[in-house]
């Protein structure tokens, strides 16, 4: 038997038919992403306290976040006159990048802008003009720290390389450099999976067969392509093993914990 | 097995309506349009709704069910578990004509807003040609059946109104990004994009991509593609300055 109960077209704040349980991704996005970007905060400024040191003294195990380590040379340099974390560098690159990027904007404009909380589930704000004004068009230079994050990649693999090796013991291998390696796998994957990237090597274009060097480009264009399908995959688990491996170096370098390997014979 | 169900079913217009509660007899293997052709035939044969093809090919018979923007003759009903309640909504961004059906015109006005292909003379022997290879992006595009599900997801348009006249939507970033990357196509339509259709209203959450029932990547392989062309002319002062020393065109 038919009865009237409600009107389904009123638009506000979380209005939705869903039933299901839409609010599961965002709050796990939030959680995740204030837990792994905070512990990343915190520690580019925390050289005290029980976790201070970053680097494991005798070795080439820096944390990733710290690298590269040009601020410590000047901070040297200046004397202690003005204190500057080695890993404020980071600030011109890997944050950005990340900050800009087409796949942690879906992320945090669902989860923290509410803009909108999930699909088909009422935008919080009374009006919305996205991307086209100030400040958020600004994620158009999203390609210009793209081109910064592309150095780290290099720099990161030169960092896991040299974790290695032990100054007077020669060339091994332990739990902690392989997870250098691992990290700047990861961070060289999100970067090479970047939309950006995917635009600049050929997306672009419109015709590949036109010339060796356009046919040269779309050959680049199909990997980038295909890592792309994987970016949030890869932006995930580079940001995950960042925080991970960060959090195991210092252990190591704080004592807390012995890193495995070949030098100390497991 | 037959079993019976109970699907709440909206029944109005723009100026009142309400949820109606059906019982429905549902046969294996049935998709949601059956079981609203079952309340037509047996309990209301006033309810109006939308269908042509019911084969996912027409995209006439969009709507909302349990909230989500989904086509009725592609929800197959054994995805609710017994007992789950089941409601089907008319599309919540275009206004309502009665019950089920929907006015979407906006879309085919918005379409005669986009210039058409224009190809560039042919070759001597008066012929086109293209390599598959360049046109492959775009044949991904052609697959979309015009359902407007994207357009019915997207927030922007969804839950502001008032920016239909700056927004054409995601349906039409589709179209002109395949109309942008064709290989022959000599029309410039960035500025239509960045001005006029408003691309930088997209704040990339992808509803429109995971709606779609053509499976198309509408955000990574349309719009985002769009956003990085109209950065190139419009927010790239690199690009700029090399196209002016340079005058290099995109091949």
């Amino acid at each position: 038997m038919a009865q009237a109960v409600a009107a389904p077209l009123r638009r506000g704040f979380l209005t939705t038919l869903r039933h299901d349980r839409w609010w599961v991704e965002p709050a796990l996005v939030f959680v995740s992403l204030s837990l792994f970007f905070g512990w990343l905060t915190a520690s580019i400024v925390m050289d005290w306290g029980p976790f201070g040191n970053y680097e494991v003294e005798g070795t080439h195990l820096l944390s990733p976040v710290f690298e590269p380590t040009w601020l410590t040379a000047i901070n040297a340099d200046w004397k202690g006159a003005w204190y500057l974390s080695p890993a404020f560098i980071v600030l011109i690159g890997p944050v950005p990048f990340r900050a800009t990027c087409y796949y942690y904007r879906r992320a945090y404009y669902r989860s923290y802008f509410l803009s909108p909380p999930a699909c088909a589930v009422g935008d919080v704000a009374p009006s919305y003009r996205g991307e086209s004004r100030f400040p958020l068009i600004m994620q158009n230079a999203h390609r210009y720290v793209m081109y910064v994050a592309l150095v780290f990649v290099p720099l990161l693999w030169i960092g896991a390389i040299r974790s290695f090796h032990v100054p007077g013991e020669g060339w091994g291998i332990g739990i902690g450099s392989v997870l250098l390696a691992l990290n700047a796998f990861l961070l060289m994957m999100y970067t090479f999976s970047c939309h950006s990237l995917r635009h600049f090597v050929g997306g672009g274009l419109n015709c590949f067969s036109c010339s060796a060097w356009t046919r040269a480009r779309k050959r680049v264009w199909d990997y980038v392509s295909l890592w792309n399908e994987g970016h949030r995959f890869w932006a995930w688990s580079s940001l995950l093993v960042i925080v991970a491996v960060d959090v195991y170096i210092r252990l190591v370098a704080n004592g807390q914990i012995t890193d495995p390997n070949t030098w100390s014979r497991f | 097995m037959n079993e019976t169900v109970n699907v709440r079913v909206f029944r109005g217009d723009a100026e009142s309506g309400g949820w109606r509660d059906y019982a429905v007899e549902v046969e294996e293997g049935q998709v949601v349009l059956d079981v609203i052709h079952r309340i037509q035939a047996t309990q209301a044969p006033d309810l109006a709704v939308r269908w042509n093809c019911k084969a996912g090919k027409c995209g006439s018979c969009s709507a909302e069910i349990n909230g989500q923007p989904r086509l009725m003759c592609m929800t197959r009903m054994n995805l609710f578990a017994p007992g789950e309640p089941i409601t089907v909504a008319p599309m919540k961004t275009w206004p309502l004509v009665r019950d089920l059906v929907t006015d979407v015109s906006f879309n085919y006005e918005t379409a005669k807003t986009i210039p058409a292909f224009k190809p560039r003379p042919p070759e001597a022997d008066g012929f086109w040609r293209m390599q598959q290879e360049d046109i492959e992006r775009g044949q991904e595009f052609r697959k979309c059946i015009e359902c407007f599900l994207c357009q019915d997801v997207c927030h922007v348009i969804r839950d502001h109104p008032a920016n239909k006249a700056a927004f054409a939507g995601p349906r039409f970033f589709v179209r002109l990004a395949e109309l942008e990357m064709h290989p022959l196509d000599t029309e410039d339509r960035l500025e239509l994009a960045r001005r006029d259709a408003g691309v930088g209203y997209c704040n990339i959450t992808k509803c429109c991509t995971e709606v779609c029932p053509e499976n198309i990547h509408i955000t990574d392989n349309a719009i985002i593609p769009l956003k990085e062309r109209v950065a190139d002319r419009y927010f790239d002062p690199v690009r700029w300055l090399g196209g002016k020393l340079f005058g290099r065109r995109r091949p």
